[in-house]
């Protein structure tokens, strides 16, 4: 066949509006003023962050709201050495799993200030927020977690941290 | 159970980064003519098809299943599609097997697939989360830190991912569907490829494939005349949970152990270890195959990483994993999960080609996706129960 035509490329754009609902709207308008709002499962007693209106472990709505400091502990990560299809953050980069003070479910976020390969699991971390004139309705309002000046801490099991 | 079950016909295409010479409905067709040839039927004996992919956005073309019907002789009969994430190859062969034991169908024709070359998995697996900063780098970025929580909790030396590596595609070097055929493979090549998401080194990684695989499934007075040796379903099993929840244990799920008690229970299984031959198991990054030698009950918590370490999982070794060389030596992501079922099947039928292990009878399936939250399984035999 004369010039077949073997690929087209054919681009896809996707832009969605995002419904909130009520917690999670909560924890959204928290994060516009600078504070981290999580929920208490009235069942297992746990505190959930991001507050998402229900406890996925007990099946139960979740009313009691807990505000969270912006200070945790590094409980698992990775060093990112490929870029994040449109995303600005660069590579390498860490992502990790952090249990903030209080909370009973890890909170997914950048961990900066030191070098990769200095990041520990057991690590104490405390969020550097953007300038407070940026704030909007977004966990990127936290640049990312960085170390504290505390000693490592010993992690638990998962199992055994959680309340039930 | 209701109906006996029984696998007649596989086929797989050969799996590469780039099927150009095949569109999407060629590619799931290649795989289904080649079922129907090993089962010596034709379309018109298919009552019903079963299609099972990942996500649309992997391709880009939304309920691809609507135009792939004509391609897979489905106009006129029903035809049904499962979603359920990277399992979806798992759980596409459940639903088919249900139809049979149930009594709707007489054969049911499966298949799944993914074209990965015609879009970006890892853009479609990164979108933005309107309450999380947008940091989700791929699979790799999610599953690594669970993965440095096993290293760290079960002090397993550093090798062992490599060797799951080097083992892998080591067997797939004798499946000639396998999309990596890596001749030069070694412990050191593995260990000098770069990290991607550290602790997971490039050559830990499963590759971005396309490819297709189909299965015909009869019941039981079909399948015991079938032209070849059938595979008979003796056990099938699903299970899932919620990515986030306080407690979760993301490391060893509970859903992938209750899936295993449900499939072993039904197949009279007591000591998987001892009374599974060999098992097709979801590893799309090397350190999964000790992980999910605990979740599976095949070692204790803790302990997984030292039947890689002692070779009981290689070829020669006493269960062997992943003889095909697996999802690290093939992902066409949402046929993965099939592809792990049939080539169990192949095995207790006697027809994996130079990756048979001598004399297997019993074999497990696995797969599992999503945030390691949707787990399937099936046992299949060589002998009729």
């Amino acid at each position: 066949m004369e010039n077949p035509v073997e690929e087209i490329q054919t681009p896809i754009r996707l832009d969605y509006q995002y419904t909130a609902g009520e917690a999670t709207a909560r924890f959204l308008r928290g994060l516009k003023q600078g504070r981290i709002l999580g929920q208490r499962c009235p069942s297992c007693r746990n505190v959930i962050v991001p507050a998402r209106g229900a406890c996925a472990r007990c099946g139960v709505a979740t009313k009691e709201e807990v505000e969270l400091p912006d200070v945790g502990t590094v409980t698992t990560f990775c060093v990112v050495h490929i870029p994040v299809p449109g995303s600005a953050v660069k590579p390498p980069f860490v992502c990790a799993t952090i249990k903030l003070d209080g909370a009973d479910i890890g909170l997914f976020h950048l961990v900066g200030g030191i070098p990769p390969d200095q990041v520990r699991a057991g690590m104490r971390v405390k969020a550097q927020w953007k300038p407070r004139e940026e704030w909007d309705y977004t966990l990127e309002n936290i640049l990312y977690f960085t170390p504290m000046d505390e000693p490592d801490v010993e992690l638990d099991d998962p199992r055994s941290s959680a309340h039930a | 159970m209701g109906e006996l079950c029984g696998v007649v016909g596989i086929g797989q295409t050969k799996y590469a980064s780039k099927r150009g010479d095949l569109s999407i409905a060629g590619l799931v067709r290649e795989a289904g003519i080649r079922a129907l040839e090993d089962a010596d039927l034709d379309w018109k004996d298919i009552d019903a098809v079963v299609i099972g992919k990942a996500p649309d956005m992997f391709e880009g073309v939304m309920m691809p299943e609507l135009y792939l019907a004509d391609a897979l002789g489905a106009s006129g009969k029903p035809m049904l599609r499962v979603h359920t994430a990277g399992s979806v190859g798992g759980s596409t062969s459940i639903v088919a097997a249900s139809l049979v034991q149930a009594g709707i169908h007489d054969r049911v024709l499966t298949v799944a697939f993914e074209k990965q070359s015609e879009s970006n998995a890892m853009w479609a697996l990164s979108s933005k989360q309107p309450f999380s900063p947008h940091i989700n780098a791929g699979a790799g970025g999610y599953f690594a830190p669970h993965i440095r929580t096993y290293m760290r909790r079960s002090q397993a030396p550093d090798h062992i991912g490599m060797l799951v590596a080097l083992k892998d595609r080591l067997n797939a070097l004798k499946n000639p569907y396998a999309h990596l055929q890596m001749e030069d493979i070694s412990l050191q090549k593995i260990e000098a490829s770069p990290m991607l998401w550290a602790p997971i080194r490039y050559l830990e990684t499963c590759p971005s494939s396309d490819g297709a695989c189909a299965m015909v499934l009869a019941r039981e007075a079909l399948a015991k005349d079938a032209p070849r040796p059938p595979a008979w379903l003796v056990g099938t099993a699903m299970r899932t949970e919620p990515t986030m929840f306080p407690g979760r244990e993301e490391v060893n799920p509970q859903a992938g152990k209750d899936c295993a008690a449900d499939v072993y229970a039904q197949a009279g299984i007591t000591d998987p270890r001892k009374d599974i031959d060999v098992a097709e198991v979801y590893v799309p990054f090397s350190w999964f195959e000790p992980m999910w030698m605990e979740n599976l009950g095949f070692a204790e918590e803790g302990t997984g990483w030292q039947m890689t370490d002692e070779g009981a999982t290689a070829l020669d070794g006493d269960m062997p994993i992943n003889a095909s060389g697996g999802v690290l030596s093939s992902n066409p992501i949402g046929a993965s999960g099939m592809i792990r079922f049939a080539e169990a099947a192949l095995q207790v039928r006697g027809m994996a080609g130079d990756h048979q292990i001598d004399g297997a009878r019993t074999a497990l399936g696995h797969a599992y996706g999503g945030g390691s939250q949707y787990f399937c399984m099936w046992i299949v035999r060589s002998e009729r129960p």
